[in-house]
């Protein structure tokens, strides 16, 4: 990390379901930091990439990333995303069908640029062998890392990834994180990664922001974010997703999955109407006493 | 049989759709993707030969194209062409009589594309020209054949604008409907019923290709 930040402004409307929102995002984060942007659907994390990109313009604001200026609206200066050095990892990709691996990533090549970067590329994203096949020829692990690969290409000063790893089984993420962390080190560029998975905030960032409707809730280290939070000291939290509930007696049992396992959980038969199969829930439990709070389904 | 009508019918309609796939690609992609007021007009007025009756459009292009006119003069000092009762007119006729029959399909084609391929290119630091050929146009090559084979084959079921203004100058503008309504006309139905038949079997073997095709391109999409 350097002395250098990359400053944002941004204000915006946002154009939800429910009609449209103020969207007000001002920020500074040191160049060369990973920053985790979460928050529920909708609440703008994916727009606010898009305008770090120069995919979409802010109704107004100011981005500066190190000395270079990306956008001033008030001087009417907006930085085409084709000159800004950022690398984008799409949600669903966005591999380019009609072409190879290979070709999918000099594609990107500058004019003029070295072949070399990307046989570095595929040797590190371990896809040396399946450089000649089509996207559609590989699986969502192997398409991820291709599109990993591609946004790297050029180079980048800041990375930006919109869930990049929602699709993916926790295995698969595991390395993934890996690979981002790896890749991170090695070339030093800025990092923003939209994601919902909270470990990965913790293995990746340091620096998270949640967004709701449109504005910054908490910002912080990950731990200042979540760990100070008076529902941890008052409590252990579980996250989980019901699988199916039996009412029993005065309880409900509930089986959930929580991380990886499968596990039973008895709560007071109030819940009973919150907690539905196929729900994702949080569950505030106090050891001290017996009794179960849900706090988010 | 006289093979002139079905001949100078194949050739108006491939020059047709060749000028109108290099006019229409831009305007679909101006369609599927620009930002600008007074697209409805636009569109309504790509859409008018859909709904009006030929012989409207053949009305409006005969006076257009009449060097007893302003239009017509006008066109004919400049390019010395006399547009009217000439193939170069069925030409720019059929252009526009065909003009949806190409703009629709390449634009369906377009945006259904998943607007990240645009968006990886550009940060890719692509710029818009060479997204669009290079990862635009080989993306929908589906909707390119359909578009192209729609225009031909409506551009070879052409009667009422081309008998409005280019009449009946056998070589010159006596394509094969024409040649179908004037056999009929002289009641000599067995050379009528040829030149049907030909077109009849052309059109749908041009028709039946396309389809096969599109659906081996579909296919391999989908196993994607």
């Amino acid at each position: 990390m350097s002395d250098k930040l990359l400053e944002i402004e941004i204000n915006h409307s946002l154009k939800t379901a429910n009609g449209t929102l103020p969207m007000e995002i001002s920020l500074s984060v040191p160049v060369g930091s990973i920053l985790a942007v979460t928050g529920p659907s909708g609440s703008g994390k994916t727009t606010f990439l898009r305008q770090l990109a120069g995919l979409a313009q802010p109704r107004s604001g100011h981005i500066k990333f190190g000395e270079q200026l990306w956008l001033n609206t008030e001087s009417a200066f907006n930085l085409p995303v084709q000159n800004r050095r950022i690398g984008f990892v799409f949600q669903d990709y966005a591999l380019f069908p009609h072409w190879s691996v290979r070709a999918n990533l000099s594609f990107a090549l500058d004019k003029g640029a070295g072949r070399e970067v990307i046989d570095e590329l595929l040797q590190a994203v371990d896809l040396v062998e399946l450089a000649d096949r089509k996207p559609h020829q590989l699986s969502g692990g192997q398409q991820q890392r291709v599109s990993l690969a591609r946004a790297l290409v050029r180079k980048p000063d800041l990375l930006l990834l919109d869930e990049p790893l929602s699709a993916l089984d926790h295995s698969l993420r595991a390395s993934l994180q890996d690979l981002l962390l790896r890749f991170h080190r090695k070339f030093g560029f800025t990092m923003i990664i939209v994601t919902h998975d909270l470990g990965e905030i913790f293995r990746l960032s340091n620096q998270v922001i949640i967004i709701e409707d449109g504005k910054i809730l908490k910002q912080g280290t990950p731990a200042e974010v979540y760990l100070s939070d008076q529902d941890i000291s008052e409590g252990i939290i579980i996250y989980g997703e019901v699988l199916s509930c039996q009412k029993q007696k005065e309880n409900l049992l509930l089986r959930a999955l929580i991380g990886q396992h499968i596990k039973e959980i008895y709560v007071p038969l109030h819940m009973a109407d919150d907690l539905l199969p196929g729900k994702s829930f949080a569950l505030r439990y106090n050891p001290g006493d017996s009794d179960i709070m849900l706090i988010k389904n | 049989m006289d093979w002139q009508p079905l001949f100078l019918t194949f050739k108006l309609a491939t020059i047709t759709s060749l000028i109108l796939l290099v006019i229409a690609l831009p305007v679909a992609y101006w369609l599927a993707f620009g930002k600008f007021k007074g697209r409805g007009i636009v569109e309504a007025v790509i859409g008018m030969p859909l709904v009006l009756p030929p012989s409207v459009i053949g009305f409006y292009l005969l006076l257009a194209f009449s060097p007893s006119y302003w239009v017509g003069a006008w066109i004919e000092n400049l390019i010395g062409v006399r547009l009217v009762f000439s193939f170069p007119g069925l030409v720019i006729a059929s252009v526009i009589y065909s003009l949806p029959f190409m703009v629709y399909p390449l634009r369906a084609g377009l945006q259904s594309l998943p607007v990240s391929l645009q968006d990886a290119a550009y940060t890719l630091g692509k710029g818009r020209f060479e997204t669009f050929y290079k990862i635009l146009l080989p993306n929908c090559k589906p909707a390119i054949l359909t578009a192209f084979v729609l225009t031909f084959a409506h551009t070879v079921g052409e009667f009422g604008v081309v008998l409005m203004i280019g009449g009946n100058i056998p070589g010159v503008t006596k394509v094969a409907s024409v040649a179908i309504y004037n056999e009929v006309e002289a009641l000599n139905y067995a050379a009528a019923n040829q030149y049907a038949l030909v077109l009849f079997a052309i059109t749908f073997a041009i028709l039946l290709m396309v389809y096969s095709i599109n659906n081996r391109l579909l296919r391999v999409r989908q196993t994607a």
